[in-house]
């Protein structure tokens, strides 16, 4: 920061933004269009403006975002599939003067981690679960999620989702809503510019909760998929508004009484 | 455990209850773990008595599964800190997934298993059914663990200081396998001095990442196939230095006509077999490993070169015997002699065994 850069033609630029070192300089490998990328800037601009990098430890999901710690720069460890709260609760427990956050996504957290999910909420763990939810399973090529909508097509309800054989969309976030650990949980997105301040916001209290030990802060991300959902990325800027935000509704559902 | 170092009485003690206490002196960060019979006493143990230790800051949870408190013991353990968990057989089983990713990520921890009889649900009486689970793997992926295999009381207590000693030499997840009996059976125990196992630093772990040194990262993930390959030779050269670590106990070998090859406690049941089978004249001694993994496959190689034959003895269908007939290479008969199902072999059945080994051999001679 405020270095001065000096250009070919001898003008003098004073540099007044540039990459945080909260973030390693590694290109993202993200299709074109995904949310995780715009979730992971937030996210560690955030710990670069609490100044919390040699405090946060964060635990890295599988699925498409299995590589959050090349990009993070901050010490992370990696989980097996559904269990990034159970080794978050480790890493906590024994170093609670650290902030810690997960970060999952809807196959990961809703389907083969939901006990996991809903114990550690329930504990009132006091670290932040970032739940990225968009509906399917990205990275092993589209399939249903728990979170997959009534008629959407994956390539493992080919049909569209029929909920009589499949069960309904699971809001696993409403669900944890409900338990008594959970302090802080809220849904946000990052499909325009003004959900990503709204983000940042969310996951600066979330942050700022854990500091005052205050139990389990949980954010969800509904976020989009162009390869899974084979659409343009505008396209799935369309269907999050017109199709998931009205059964993911947006906002907090859980907010301390301050 | 050096002995001049234990200045307390000797206690009467329940194996678990010594595991545990063992583990606070230990001065383990965290144990996770989830109750199952016959090993509930250890985080009962643990419940009880941490909160009345005022120096001790070890946290104890118990987790809502197997599956959750072995990844909390990874979480704990990737964070620097020096953690445990135990567990019986069919909860074993749900924890393997996180032991192989605890093996490849290389962090070291403790994990107890106080063996029942299987397969399934099986029964809650002891068993040594989980002998290839324990040593061949167990989880997916080519690792091993550092397997203990306590044969009393005063054992169960003394491993948990030497399976952390191990674990954290060699940043491998490290395994006291004990059956029921040893858990539950109350022995005379010397406890290992309190706060006697320093600690090894650990600059590789998850600590926040601070300006003089990069991220650090646990993971087992390594796509490249040129870096998994990387990693499993990297994990099968620790496997290799880690032969050096061979332990066993050799009871009256020197002139053994018959060997008997035991572990745990069908190893001491068979130091009465030795006994009572010495009183009718039949030269008897008896090799007890005590690291199942490394195996001492070398001693036992060079014993099979003095002996007429020998009886592997477990309470399984036969596990162990298939690693000592890899040592044995043939040279001499090898025979097994089991019970299952939490049926545990008493000494006489054992003689019995012996005895008419030698009679059929005897047949085949004359």
């Amino acid at each position: 920061m405020n270095e001065k850069l000096l250009l070919e033609d001898g003008t003098e630029l004073e540099q007044v933004f540039c990459r945080p070192d909260t973030l390693t300089d590694v290109p993202y490998h993200y299709c074109p269009g995904c949310g995780h990328s715009v979730v992971h800037n937030v996210l560690m601009e955030v710990v670069d403006e609490l100044d919390i990098q040699d405090k946060t430890i964060g635990v890295a999901p599988v699925g498409c975002s299995v590589f959050a710690y090349h990009y993070m720069n901050i010490d992370m460890q990696e989980a097996a599939h559904g269990r990034a709260s159970a080794v978050a609760t480790g890493i906590k427990r024994v170093l609670p003067d650290k902030l810690v956050f997960s970060y999952q996504g809807d196959g990961d957290l809703a389907a083969i981690g939901t006990a996991e999910t809903i114990h550690t909420v329930n504990r009132g763990e006091n670290i932040l679960i970032v739940f990225i939810n968009n509906g399917i399973y990205g990275m092993t090529g589209g399939q249903m999620a728990p979170t997959t909508l009534p008629g959407m097509v994956t390539s493992t309800s080919p049909y569209g989702r029929d909920v009589h054989m499949a069960g309904y969309p699971l809001k696993i976030t409403e669900l944890i809503a409900q338990l008594p650990g959970a302090y802080y949980v809220t849904r946000q997105s990052v499909h325009n510019p003004n959900a990503v301040r709204k983000l940042k916001k969310a996951v600066t209290k979330a942050f700022e909760y854990q500091m005052q030990n205050k139990g389990t802060c949980f954010i969800e991300v509904v976020s989009n998929c162009p390869s899974g959902w084979k659409m343009t990325p505008v396209e799935t800027i369309k269907y999050l508004e017109e199709v998931m935000f009205p059964y993911y509704p947006l906002g907090d559902l859980k907010v301390p009484k301050e | 455990m050096e002995k001049e170092l234990r200045t307390e009485e000797p206690r009467l003690m329940k194996g678990n209850e010594a595991l545990a206490e063992a583990a606070i002196r230990a001065n383990i960060d965290a144990y996770f773990g989830y109750p199952i019979t016959p090993q509930s006493e250890v985080i009962e143990y643990l419940m009880r008595e941490v909160p009345n230790r005022k120096d001790k800051k070890t946290v104890v949870l118990q987790a809502e599964s197997e599956v959750a408190s072995i990844n909390m013991v990874y979480g704990a353990a990737g964070a620097g800190a020096r953690v445990m968990t135990s567990s019986s057989s069919p909860g074993i089983s749900l924890m393997q997934e996180g032991i192989s990713y605890i093996a490849s990520a290389q962090l070291p921890c403790l994990i107890v298993n106080v063996v029942r009889g299987g397969p399934g649900l099986g029964t809650i009486q002891p068993s040594q059914g989980d002998y290839f689970q324990a040593t061949k793997g167990g989880g997916h992926g080519d690792y091993h663990l550092i397997v203990l295999a306590p044969a009393s009381v005063q054992e169960m207590a003394d491993f948990v200081f030497d399976a952390f000693r191990l674990a954290e030499k060699y940043r491998n997840p490290a395994m006291i396998l004990a059956d029921g009996a040893l858990g539950q059976m109350m022995e005379k125990v010397v406890l290992p001095p309190d706060g006697g196992l320093p600690k090894t630093p650990a600059p590789w772990a998850t600590t926040g990442k601070t300006k003089d040194r990069n991220h650090n990262i646990i993971t087992s993930l390594f796509i490249q196939p040129e870096e998994m390959e990387k990693v499993n030779l990297q994990l099968q050269k620790k496997y290799e230095d880690m032969q050096s670590e061979v332990r066993w106990e050799e009871f009256q070998t020197d002139d053994a006509e018959v060997l008997l090859v035991a572990f745990g406690l069908s190893a001491r049941i068979c130091q009465k077999v030795v006994d009572l089978a010495r009183e009718k004249g039949i030269k008897v001694g008896l090799l007890r490993p005590i690291t199942l993994y490394p195996f001492p496959y070398k001693r036992i190689a060079e014993l099979s070169e003095k002996v007429e034959f020998i009886l592997d003895v477990e309470m399984n269908a036969g596990q162990m015997v298939e690693d000592v007939r890899l040592a044995v290479e043939g040279k001499v008969p090898v025979y097994f002699k089991g019970r299952m199902g939490g049926m545990i072999s008493t000494p006489e059945e054992i003689l019995h065994e012996v005895e008419s080994i030698l009679e059929k051999q005897n047949v085949l001679h004359d």
